[in-house]
C-alpha cells in the first residue's frame, strides 16, 4: 500500500472516532434525555440540563483540539504536515 | 508594515480591550455625574461603529487575495475570534436566552445543534477546503465537480440560504440602532446598513476578518459583564456557571407551587402580538428525544453547510491551522452559549421567586403596575400583566414577556445601572453586525468571482473583479435591507430556515466531493437541485397545512431535504461514468494537507 494510501486510512480511522464520540453526546445521550435527568449531573445541576447547558458543548471543544491534535501526529507520521507554526 | 501588523496582534486587540474597558468606565462616571440615559445609548453605539469603520477603512485593499481570503494569514485564535462574531448573529445575542427562558429543554437543542455542528466543520471539510485554496464554497464545487452549471447550483444555495439568514441580521441592527439612537426603524435599517458597509466596502474579507474580532471583544464583554453582576448581585454565586443549581431547583420548586394554569383563547387575545408567558419547565426534559434530536441534527448539518462559516477557514496560513481554528471558534462560541441558560434562569428567579425583592409574582397588579421598569418595558412592547381571574394578585400565567426582554431587561430589573444597558446595546449591535458583515460578503463574493469571473469573464482583470465585488456587496445589503424593512418574518424563524436551505443543498454535494471519489457532476448537480427543491418543497407544504411525516415540522425541514440530496446523489453518481483521472488524483491531493493547494497549481 502506498504511503498515501495509509495516510488515508489511519485518517479515516481516527474520523471514525471522532464521529462516535461527537454522535454520542450529541445525539446518543438524548434518546435517554428524560431518564438521566433525574440523575444528579455535575454542580448539582441535573443531568440532561447540565448536558444542554455545558457538558456536550465543552465536551466538543475538547474533542475538535483532541481531533486536530491527533491529525497533526498522523501527518507528521507520513512526512505529509506543513512547516512553519500557526 | 502588513507582517509587522500580523505580528502585533495581541497587542494591538489588548490595547483596544483596555480601551473598550475604559469607554466603558468614563460612560459609568458619566452616568453617575448625571448624563442621560439616552446619551449613554447613543455614545456606545457610536463609539463602537466609529471603530469598526476606521478598522475597515485602514484595512482597504486592492489585491483579490486579500479582499477574498484575507491574504491567507490570519492566526488561529484570531480566526476563532472572527468566527465566533460571525457566527453568532443578533439572535444568538438578544434571543438565545429568552428561548430557553421560554421553552426549556425543547430550544436546548438549538444550543447543541449549534455547536456539535463545529465538530463536523472541523473533521469533514474545514481542513480540505482550505487545502483546496478556493476562495468560495461554489468555487470548490465548481472545481471538484467541474462544469459551470455545477458553480451556479452552488451559488444558488447559497444565495437562498444566506439571504434568508441576513434579512434576519439586518433587521436586528434596525432594531437596535432605532432604539439606541432614537429614530424610526425603517430609517435605522439603513443606519445599520452603512455601518455593515463601512467594515466590508473597502477591505472585503480582510476588512471584515478584523471589525470582527473587534466586534467578538464588545459582544463578549457585553454579554458576561452582566450576567456575572446580576449573579453576585443576586447572591446567587461569583461564577454563575457552577454555582447555579440551587436556583434551577428552586425554579423547579415554584413551578410547582404556582402551577402551569392554561390560558384561554380570549384573554389570550388581550395579550400584545410576540408575548409570551412561561408555560414549560425550565430544566425538565419536556420534548420528545426525536423532537429534541431531529432538530440538534438539522443544525449541526447546517453548521457544516453555511458558507459564511466555511469560508473563514479559508483566511488561515495552513491546513492544520485551519483544524485549530475550528477548536478556538467553538471555544470563543461556548464563551457565550454556555452562559444563556444561566442568564435565563438568574433573569426568571429573580422575576418568579416572592421571596426576592424583585419578585413579581404574587404582588398585587397595582403595585407591579408602578414599578418603573415594568412602565418602560411595558412601552417597550416586550411586558405584559393582566390579572386574569380577577382577584387583583399577579400569577404566573398573567406574567407575559418578549423574549428580547431577557437580555435587554434583565440588567435593569436587576438593578444595574444604566450604562450596563449601554453596553449590551452595543454588544447586540455588534452581534447582528459581524454576522450580517460575512453573509453579504460570502454572497457577494460568490456572484463575483464565480459567477461574473469564473462564467461570465473569465479575462476580467482584478481590478475591474474587485469593482463588480463591491456594487454586488452594495446592491445586495440595500435589497437585504429593503427586505428587512418589510418586516415579514421573525427573528429566529428566519435563521432556522437559512441553516435548512443550506444543509438541503449543500451539505452532501461538499462532504461527499472530499470523502466519496465516485462523486462525479452529474451526481452533484442532482443532490444540490433535487435537495433544495425537495426540502423548499416541504416547507412550503407544511406552511400551508400539511401534516409532514417523521416529525419532521417546518423547523427541521432540512432533514427531509437533504435525505433526498443524499440519496439522489449517489444512485446519480453510480448509473453514470466515473470521474476522470485527473478529478481522483485532485481528490487525493486534497487529502493531504502538504503541498500547495490544489487552485494555486492550475
Amino acid at each position: 500500500m502506498s504511503k498515501q494510501a495509509q495516510h488515508w486510512e489511519k485518517t479515516r480511522g481516527l474520523l471514525m472516532v471522532t464521529l462516535a464520540i461527537w454522535f454520542v453526546f450529541s445525539i446518543g445521550i438524548f434518546l435517554f434525555g428524560a431518564e438521566m435527568n433525574n440523575a444528579t449531573g455535575p454542580f448539582g445541576y441535573p443531568l440532561t440540563y447540565w448536558f444542554t447547558c455545558q457538558g456536550s458543548l465543552g465536551i466538543f471543544v475538547i474533542l475538535i483540539f483532541w481531533f486536530a491534535n491527533r491529525q497533526e501526529k498522523i501527518d507528521e507520521e507520513f512526512g505529509f504536515s506543513e512547516r512553519g507554526d500557526d | 508594515m502588513k507582517g509587522n501588523f500580523i505580528d502585533n496582534l495581541p497587542k494591538v486587540y489588548g490595547i483596544y480591550t483596555g480601551g473598550f474597558l475604559a469607554f466603558i468606565i468614563i460612560m459609568a462616571i458619566g452616568e453617575q455625574m448625571g448624563m442621560t440615559s439616552k446619551a449613554i445609548g447613543i455614545c456606545f453605539v457610536a463609539f463602537t461603529v466609529a471603530i469598526y469603520a476606521i478598522i475597515g477603512w485602514l484595512s482597504r485593499t486592492a489585491q483579490a487575495d486579500a479582499y477574498y481570503v484575507a491574504g491567507r494569514q490570519v492566526p488561529t485564535v484570531f480566526n476563532g475570534m472572527a468566527t465566533a462574531a460571525d457566527w453568532m448573529s443578533g439572535a444568538s445575542f438578544v434571543a438565545m436566552a429568552g428561548g430557553i427562558y421560554f421553552k426549556g429543554y425543547g430550544y436546548m437543542a438549538l444550543l447543541v445543534g449549534w455547536t456539535g455542528g463545529y465538530v463536523l466543520v472541523a473533521t469533514l471539510l474545514a481542513p480540505y477546503l482550505r487545502k483546496f485554496g478556493c476562495y468560495t464554497v461554489p468555487d470548490f464545487i465548481g472545481t471538484r465537480y467541474g462544469g459551470n452549471l455545477t458553480r451556479f447550483l452552488a451559488v444558488v444555495v447559497l444565495t437562498v440560504a444566506s439571504f434568508t439568514y441576513v434579512t434576519a441580521q439586518i433587521n436586528a441592527t434596525g432594531t437596535i440602532a432605532s432604539v439606541a439612537l432614537d429614530i424610526p426603524f425603517q430609517y435605522a435599517v439603513y443606519v445599520g446598513l452603512v455601518s455593515i458597509l463601512l467594515c466590508s466596502m473597502l477591505g472585503g474579507m480582510r476588512g471584515v476578518t478584523w471589525t470582527q474580532v473587534a466586534q467578538y471583544i464588545v459582544l463578549i464583554i457585553a454579554y458576561l459583564l452582566p450576567v456575572f453582576w446580576i449573579s453576585n448581585k443576586m447572591g446567587a454565586g461569583f461564577f454563575p456557571h457552577f454555582m447555579l443549581a440551587d436556583e434551577v431547583a428552586r425554579i423547579g420548586e415554584l413551578e410547582q407551587q404556582f402551577g402551569f394554569i392554561k390560558n384561554s383563547a380570549g384573554d389570550l387575545a388581550n395579550v400584545p402580538k410576540g408575548l409570551a408567558g412561561i408555560t414549560k419547565a425550565h430544566s425538565a426534559v419536556n420534548a420528545t428525544p426525536w423532537a429534541f434530536i431531529s432538530l440538534a441534527l438539522a443544525m449541526m448539518m447546517g453548521t457544516a453547510s453555511l458558507p459564511h462559516v466555511m469560508m473563514r477557514y479559508f483566511t488561515t496560513p495552513s491546513v492544520k491551522a485551519a483544524r485549530k481554528s475550528v477548536g478556538w471558534s467553538l471555544f470563543f462560541i461556548f464563551l457565550l452559549y454556555s452562559s444563556a441558560p444561566m442568564l435565563a434562569t438568574l433573569s426568571k428567579l429573580s422575576l418568579i421567586d416572592p421571596s426576592l425583592p424583585t419578585g413579581i409574582i404574587g404582588k398585587s397588579i397595582a403595585d407591579v403596575q408602578a414599578i418603573d421598569w415594568y412602565q418602560n418595558w411595558n412601552q417597550a412592547n416586550l411586558m405584559f400583566v393582566s390579572d386574569f381571574n380577577g382577584n387583583g394578585t399577579l400569577e404566573l400565567n398573567e406574567f407575559f414577556m418578549g423574549g428580547k426582554a431577557v437580555v435587554l431587561a434583565t440588567p435593569e430589573i436587576a438593578g444595574l445601572p444604566y450604562v450596563i444597558s449601554g453596553l449590551v446595546a452595543a454588544g447586540g449591535m455588534a452581534a447582528a453586525m459581524s454576522t450580517a458583515d460575512g453573509l453579504i460578503l460570502a454572497i457577494a463574493n460568490a456572484i463575483s468571482h464565480d459567477v461574473y469571473y469564473k462564467i461570465i469573464d473569465p479575462k476580467a482583470e482584478t481590478a475591474k473583479r474587485l469593482v463588480v465585488a463591491r456594487v454586488l456587496l452594495v446592491v445586495i445589503g440595500f435589497a437585504g435591507a429593503t427586505i428587512a424593512a418589510m418586516e415579514i418574518q421573525g427573528i429566529l424563524g428566519s435563521v432556522i430556515w437559512a441553516f435548512d436551505f443550506a444543509m438541503s443543498g449543500l451539505f452532501f454535494p461538499l462532504v461527499l466531493g472530499v470523502w466519496w471519489k465516485r462523486a462525479n457532476r452529474e451526481g452533484a448537480i442532482a443532490g444540490m437541485a433535487l435537495g433544495l427543491i425537495s426540502g423548499m418543497g416541504y416547507l412550503i407544504w407544511v406552511r400551508n397545512g400539511g401534516s409532514g411525516f417523521l416529525g419532521i415540522t417546518q423547523l427541521t425541514f432540512g432533514i427531509f431535504g437533504s435525505a433526498v440530496s443524499l440519496v439522489s446523489m449517489v444512485v446519480v453518481s453510480l448509473i453514470t461514468s466515473e470521474p476522470n483521472a485527473a478529478t481522483q488524483r485532485m481528490v487525493d491531493e486534497v487529502r493531504v494537507p502538504s503541498g500547495r493547494s490544489i487552485i494555486g497549481k492550475q
